[in-house]
C-alpha cells in the first residue's frame, strides 16, 4: 500500500510524554490531499455556517477578519502517524463565529472548497477547542496547508481540521465525512489511538 | 409466486476473488459522477492521504477509496458505476 510512511525521523514516545501513541515527531509540515488544492481568492472567499432549521450565518473575508482574532499554539497529530510540536497560527475561535449561532444542534459537518466533509460532535467546537485559522507561522496559510482558511481542532486526529474550510453544517444526526465513510474513526481522538471505525 | 432463495456472502468468495486476482489495471471504469469510462490505469490516485483517493480524470470527482488498517481495508467505490475486466475467453457453448 502506498499509503505515507511513518518514520519522519523523530524520536520515541518515551522521551516525549506530549506524543501520543502512535505517533511520531516530525519537524516537518508534511502536506497531504485527497484531490487537487482549491484555488480560492481571498475576495470570494466566505464562511457559512447552516443551522438545522435552515438559518445561515455567513462571513465574507472582510467581516471574518473585523473579529476578534487569537492566535492559538498547538500540537497537532495526523493520522499517518506524525505529529508537530508548538505550531503558531492565527484566526477566530469558533465560539465568536458560533456565539452569534441560534442552534440546538448535536453535531457538526464541516464541508470544504473542493467537495472534502468532515463530522465532529458540535461541542468539540466550542470551549476554545477550535478556530477557523489563516495565518500560521506568520504567513498567509499557504493553499497547500489549507489557505485561505482551514480549521484548526488539534485535540482531534488532523483529518478532522478541515482544509479549505467554506462552511459548517448543524443537526441532530451525526453524519460521516470523507474519511470517516471510508474507515476512519468517527471520532478520532489521538490519546485513544482511535484511528479506524471500530478502534 | 415463491420468493427466490438468497444465498449467503460466502458464495462471493470464489467471483471476487477471481476478479481481483485479476491486474486492476487492465480494468476499465464508468464513473458514477459524468458517466465517462476510462481505463482504471488512467485514474487520478492521490495516495500522500490517509488513503489512497482515485479520482476521475474528466470530471475529477472521487471513483474509488481505499483504506488500509493493519487487519482490515475498506474499499469504496460508490463514485464507480461498473468495472470492466477482460477476461479469458470462455469455450463457445457446445451446441
Ligand atoms: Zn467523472
Amino acid at each position: 500500500m502506498g499509503i505515507v510512511t511513518p518514520g519522519f525521523g523523530g524520536r520515541p514516545r518515551a522521551e516525549t510524554p506530549d506524543l501520543p501513541p502512535g505517533q511520531y515527531l516530525t519537524s516537518d509540515f508534511p502536506v497531504l490531499s485527497a484531490g487537487p488544492t482549491p484555488r480560492v481568492p481571498q475576495e470570494s472567499w466566505e464562511f457559512v455556517i447552516t443551522t438545522e432549521t435552515g438559518a445561515e450565518y455567513r462571513w465574507s473575508w472582510a467581516e471574518m477578519m473585523a473579529l476578534p482574532q487569537q492566535t492559538p499554539t498547538v500540537d497537532i497529530h495526523c493520522v499517518t502517524r506524525w505529529s508537530k510540536f508548538g505550531t503558531s497560527w492565527q484566526g477566530v475561535s469558533l465560539d465568536t463565529l458560533l456565539d452569534e449561532v441560534e442552534t440546538a444542534a448535536d453535531y457538526a459537518l464541516a464541508h470544504s472548497y473542493g467537495g472534502y466533509t468532515t463530522n465532529l460532535p458540535l461541542d468539540d467546537l466550542r470551549d476554545g477547542q477550535a478556530w477557523l485559522v489563516h495565518t500560521y507561522d506568520g504567513e498567509d496559510l499557504p493553499a497547500e496547508h489549507g489557505g485561505p482558511a482551514r480549521l484548526l481542532v488539534p485535540h482531534l486526529y488532523f483529518w478532522k481540521s478541515a482544509k479549505w474550510v467554506r462552511g459548517i453544517r448543524l443537526g441532530f444526526e451525526d453524519t460521516p465525512g470523507f474519511w470517516e465513510t471510508a474507515g476512519y474513526h468517527d471520532y478520532g481522538d489521538p490519546w485513544r489511538e482511535q484511528r479506524y471505525s471500530g478502534d | 409466486m415463491t420468493e427466490l432463495p438468497y444465498l449467503d456472502g460466502n458464495m462471493l468468495d470464489g467471483p471476487l476473488s477471481e476478479l481481483f486476482a485479476v491486474d486492476l489495471s487492465t480494468a476499465t471504469g464508468r464513473c458514477a459522477h459524468c458517466g465517462s469510462t476510462g481505463p482504471v490505469a488512467g485514474l487520478r490516485v492521490y495516495s500522500q492521504a490517509p488513503g489512497l483517493v482515485a479520482r476521475c480524470p474528466t470530471c475529477v470527482e472521487v471513483m474509488m477509496r481505499l483504506v488500509r488498517a493493519p487487519d482490515a481495508a475498506w474499499l469504496d467505490l460508490r463514485g464507480t458505476t461498473f468495472l470492466r475486466f477482460p477476461m479469458p475467453a470462455e469455450p463457445p457453448p457446445s451446441a
